[in-house]
């Protein structure tokens, strides 16, 4: 068993330093093009980490919902996936079946409460609503 | 910022008296290039400012050019002669545009490109999108159906396009990058249903939007000063342009205001009209959804330059999240809560 912190805490640890302390820092010297870069570091250390919390339970969710659209018992969301795709692109599958426009929907959610929670669409439309931190 | 006494880097000694040379071949003999700052760009492409000064007046101008030996990133790109001669032609025909100052010629040594008048006014999407701008709405239809009049025989040879021409092309491009996104294909397919019949081609700018408008923010309701960035320029459905506008990624958290984030469509519809043009609602809409697709094959395309190495900069592999976005908005555009929960 590892020691905390935990790689949430650590991860969260480094991108505060960045967003509060080396971003400004780098500003306060006039360049303004690097202190940009690390807020975008510390978003890309936030994504990591909502992935490690969220990921494996929505992924979990995600898998069973295409198992039963697709009436398979493969185990690969990656296959799933394509599978999808290629049901979608053939017309086998589309929007007008309520389970699938929910799957989408869903599984949509999922990605940008890891990615981008703070996108404009997803904060109206989110289910359940995103916490207001996000 | 120049440490003081730091040495001045070499392209400032080669650029300026380039740049004064070929400012003098235009008629501006005399002037003195000074404050030369570079904006942006990559190896490709560059946007360079700088002031002419002449006598005791300064003038604020802008270089955009790819340098010598540059290779073409965009081959679909129109080139940036063919930019200086666009922009000429929309400015004779009263579209806001920066005024063309010069072209450059092989022998000026600076490459491919043109200098322009530098406007003053904002670009940031998220200021121009920070309040409702009905006036800018409508001017923007006004300068979109001007440039969609355009007689094609006065233009440079651009890209020729039809919709379903551009259905196939991102689904070849989104197969490219190898990534599986159910949403993408459930989005290509209904492209691919519902793409409107060919149509008689039209200058379209291709990349008209909120963050390449320059905006006067102090007007009321907003002012139109100059419709940039022209490197996307090519012949298909003038609606591809309108679809473009009123695209999500382009609002800026103002979803109230589906025109850039500072309009509504029917300011911008309206000013189309006033201008001479023919709205085709159904085929803006179905611009607007390949333009949200098309956001998202970009967004993939350079987390993948990043993944492959071939542009190893930080913020391409954060980029590449953002295709989520896209997914989001086409499910809004094809699928509505409001009909499925």
């Amino acid at each position: 068993m590892q020691d905390a912190p935990t790689p949430e805490q650590l991860l969260a640890a480094v991108a505060r330093y960045l967003r509060d302390e080396a971003g400004p820092a780098l500003a306060g010297h006039g360049d303004n093009a690097l202190a940009y870069h690390a807020r975008v570091a510390a978003n890309m250390l936030d994504t990591v980490r909502r992935q490690g919390l969220l990921a494996p339970a929505a992924d979990a969710a995600e898998r069973a919902r295409l198992q039963t659209l697709l009436g398979s018992a493969d185990d690969d969301l990656a296959i799933l996936n394509r599978q999808l795709a290629e049901a979608l692109s053939q017309g086998r599958l589309d929007g007008t079946q309520p389970a699938l426009a929910d799957h989408l929907w869903r599984t949509t959610f999922d990605k940008l409460a890891v990615d981008q929670p703070g996108y404009d669409t997803y904060r109206r439309l989110a289910d359940p609503p995103p916490s207001p931190d996000a | 910022m120049r440490e003081p006494g730091a040495p001045a880097p070499a392209w400032q000694s080669t650029l300026e008296p380039a740049l004064a040379a070929a400012l003098t071949e235009a008629g501006l003999a005399g002037a003195v290039v000074q404050g030369l700052t570079r904006l942006s760009g990559g190896a490709s492409q560059q946007t360079w400012a700088f002031e002419l000064l002449r006598g005791s007046q300064s003038r604020p101008l802008i270089l955009r050019r790819s340098p010598p030996g540059a290779a073409e990133r965009n081959s679909g790109g129109a080139g940036l002669a063919a930019e200086a001669l666009l922009i000429a032609r929309a400015a004779r025909a009263g579209v806001p545009v920066p005024e063309v100052v010069c072209v450059l010629q092989a022998h000026h040594g600076l490459g491919d490109g043109f200098i322009m008048q530098r406007l003053p006014g904002e670009t940031l999407g998220r200021r121009i999108a920070a309040a409702p701008r009905p006036v800018l709405a409508r001017q923007c239809g006004e300068a979109l159906a001007r440039i969609h009049a355009l007689p094609l025989a006065d233009l440079p040879p651009l890209r020729r396009t039809q919709p379903r021409t551009e259905v196939d092309h991102l689904a070849g491009w989104h197969a490219r990058h190898g990534t599986v996104r159910p949403v993408f294909q459930l989005a290509l397919r209904w492209l691919a249903d519902h793409a409107p019949a060919d149509v008689a081609p039209a200058l379209v700018h291709g990349d008209f939007r909120n963050g390449n408008l320059m905006v006067n923010l102090h007007a009321e309701g907003g002012a139109l000063v100059g419709v940039l960035d022209w490197e996307l320029a090519h012949f298909g459905d003038p609606m591809a342009d309108l679809g473009w506008l009123g695209g999500a990624s382009w609002r800026f958290g103002a979803s109230a205001r589906p025109v850039g984030g500072f309009g509504q469509w029917q300011a911008l519809f309206d000013g189309y009209a006033a201008a001479g043009g023919r709205v085709d609602r159904a085929r803006v809409h179905w611009w607007q959804v390949l333009g949200t697709l098309r956001w998202g094959v970009i967004c993939e395309s350079m987390g993948h330059a990043w993944s492959t190495g071939a542009e190893p900069v930080m913020e391409k592999a954060a980029i590449g999240r953002r295709a989520s976005e896209t997914e989001i908005d086409l499910l809004e555009l094809l699928l509505p809560r409001s009909a499925t929960a």
